[in-house]
């Protein structure tokens, strides 16, 4: 932290809680983050202009920050971080306490600053981190224990794929058959509600299809299959186990990097803002 | 720093605290000033002005228990800290706000000598000593306010304590002549200190024997200094309560001395609270 103010010049960040003024309006307020950011006079209005019209609130612009609902004034918030157009802006739980709509109009913004910015996101919503992350970091008990995009980390969990199946027919020959088949880990085979009809957990190895196997193999044993449903490791998943291997896990956080281009650099600017803020 | 200042005064003029500060000082200006000069017609400006210092008291806590406390409890410092603006910068604008809220009641105070020209023979220049007095006055006070808001999340606390330190300034003068100025118990004062000192240190680095040595060596350089020279210590304490009696040093400008020593005291007590908020500031973002 040489140089805290080059530094911080570069970074927009949004807190968990939006740092407004309750007493100023949503134009004021902007003014003044652009004041403090230090954007030249002549572009400080325009660009005041433009970043309302990108998060929507040029409508409110007049209206006071205290008047205004959670979502609105998130959005504020995520207006002062973008303004002055940083090249990193850190996001913290940006979609918390919005309702569904606010959320997907939140999610397609961070999608549009991606493409010119690195976003580095940190969120709890781990449906929200695989819909828009390219790049995963999970932190637990404030060490890093993955990096990587989130297609590489299914593949980093154990016992990644499974087939769960209702197959009619015989127990025995079910499992003549799959004990038969290539990329079988284990099967459990469970009594279901119907006499004849069989519950069937295949756990197979990464990266082997064997549904094509497994119909031909039944179909050749004369065991329809009534239903069959391959299971993809989620992220969920494979953040519960990674944190889990680190015994009670008090707090756990997903740091996420979206558009990594220098990968290093950008935990380092990670690493560093920490110190600047917490 | 520039945009701190713009904001800071915007929202002392937009909410009811700037102006009540204002209406206060300006009342209470305008009652004595109605009471001695205009009724009594005592030329004396700074007469009027020395009587109403403990305007402070109350006005002080008023303008900064929200400057610092209320930024932290709303959590506007982290956008305050993240922008790329020192600490000091940040400090340095909320405190010149304050002092530009109170230099408006100050500047219509300027008037009041100017009025009583018209009735007689008024010193222009010892009325407005007093008054460049009282203003460095009120702005070591607003920075000891500044500091304190500094301290705490809470404004009560920092509006509470602000009031309760201040005030301990303002009652210098008695608080120090309940000391005796024997260098005896002078001397056993300041022992007592040392030996608080060397809890405190204890407690805050948990080491017995660096603190134990220094308790030690404090203690044997008090007792050696007064075997030798016991005439030292003689209204020694006196003298510490002296430094932080403020409006002792308002005295000589009220009585029309323009004192470069106050002048020096008033701006030394404004950068030390300046600093010590910083430093409060800074240490904050490292636990």
């Amino acid at each position: 932290m040489e140089e805290p103010e080059a530094a911080k010049k570069c970074i927009g960040y949004l807190p968990e809680q939006p740092p407004l003024y309750f007493d100023m309006t949503v134009l004021e307020y902007l003014k003044f983050a652009a004041d403090l950011k230090k954007i030249p006079k002549d572009k400080r209005s325009s660009m005041v202009d433009e970043v309302m019209e990108m998060v929507k609130i040029t409508e409110m612009k007049n209206r006071l920050i205290k008047n205004l609902s959670k979502g609105y004034r998130q959005r504020v918030g995520l207006a002062q971080a973008i303004l002055g157009y940083p090249e990193v802006i850190i996001l913290d739980e940006p979609t918390v306490g919005l309702d569904p709509k606010q959320i997907i109009e939140i999610r397609s913004l961070i999608m549009d600053l991606k493409k010119k910015h690195t976003v580095i996101l940190s969120s709890h919503i781990l449906s929200e981190v695989s819909a828009i992350c390219d790049y995963v970091l999970i932190i637990s008990h404030g060490k890093l224990v993955a990096s990587d995009t989130p297609d590489n980390l299914g593949k980093l969990a154990a016992g990644s794929n499974s087939l769960i199946m209702q197959v009619k027919g015989d127990k025995e020959q079910i499992q003549l058959g799959l004990e038969s088949i290539e990329g079988v880990k284990e099967f459990y085979i469970d009594v279901d509600e119907g006499s004849d009809v069989w519950k069937v957990t295949v756990n197979t190895e990464e990266n082997v299809d064997i549904r094509e196997q497994v119909f031909y193999k039944m179909a050749e044993k004369n065991c329809p299959i009534l239903e069959m449903q391959s299971k993809k490791v989620s992220l969920e998943e494979i953040f519960l186990e990674l944190t889990e291997g680190e015994r009670v896990p008090m707090e756990e956080e997903k740091e996420l990097l979206e558009e990594s281009n220098l990968k290093e650099e950008i935990l380092e600017q990670g690493e560093e803002n920490h110190d600047g803020n917490l | 720093m520039t945009a701190i200042y713009k904001r800071e005064l915007k929202s002392y003029m937009t909410s009811m605290i700037g102006y009540l500060f204002i209406f206060f000082v300006l009342i209470l200006a305008g009652i004595y000033f109605s009471a001695y000069q205009l009724s009594a017609a005592y030329p004396k400006f700074e007469y009027t002005l020395s009587s109403m210092t403990f305007v402070f008291l109350i006005g002080i806590p008023i303008l900064t228990m929200r400057v610092l406390a209320e930024e932290r409890k709303q959590k506007t410092d982290q956008l305050l800290l993240t922008a790329p603006v020192s600490v000091g910068g940040i400090v340095l604008g909320k405190y010149l706000a304050l002092v530009t809220v109170y230099a408006i009641p100050m500047a219509v105070l300027c008037f009041y000598p100017l009025i009583m020209v018209k009735f007689g023979e008024v010193s222009l220049s010892s009325a407005y000593t007093a008054i460049l007095g009282f203003f460095l006055l009120g702005c070591a006070n607003l920075a000891i306010g500044v500091f304190i808001s500094s301290i705490t999340e809470s404004q009560v606390i920092a509006a509470v304590l602000t009031f309760v330190i201040l005030f301990a300034f303002f009652m210098m003068n008695g608080i120090s002549s309940f000391f005796s100025e024997s260098s005896l118990s002078t001397c056993i004062t300041f022992g007592l200190l040392i030996l608080a000192m060397a809890l405190v240190l204890y407690i805050m680095i948990k080491n017995v024997i660096i603190s134990a040595a220094v308790c030690v060596i404090g203690e044997g350089i008090l007792a050696a200094v007064y075997v030798f020279h016991s005439s030292f210590f003689e209204g020694g304490i006196q003298k510490v309560l002296e430094i932080f009696n403020l409006s002792s040093h308002f005295e000589n400008f009220s009585k029309s001395i323009l004192d470069i020593n106050g002048i020096i005291y008033f701006l030394s007590v404004i950068a030390i609270c300046i600093f010590l908020t910083v430093q409060s500031i800074t240490k904050r973002r490292w636990n």
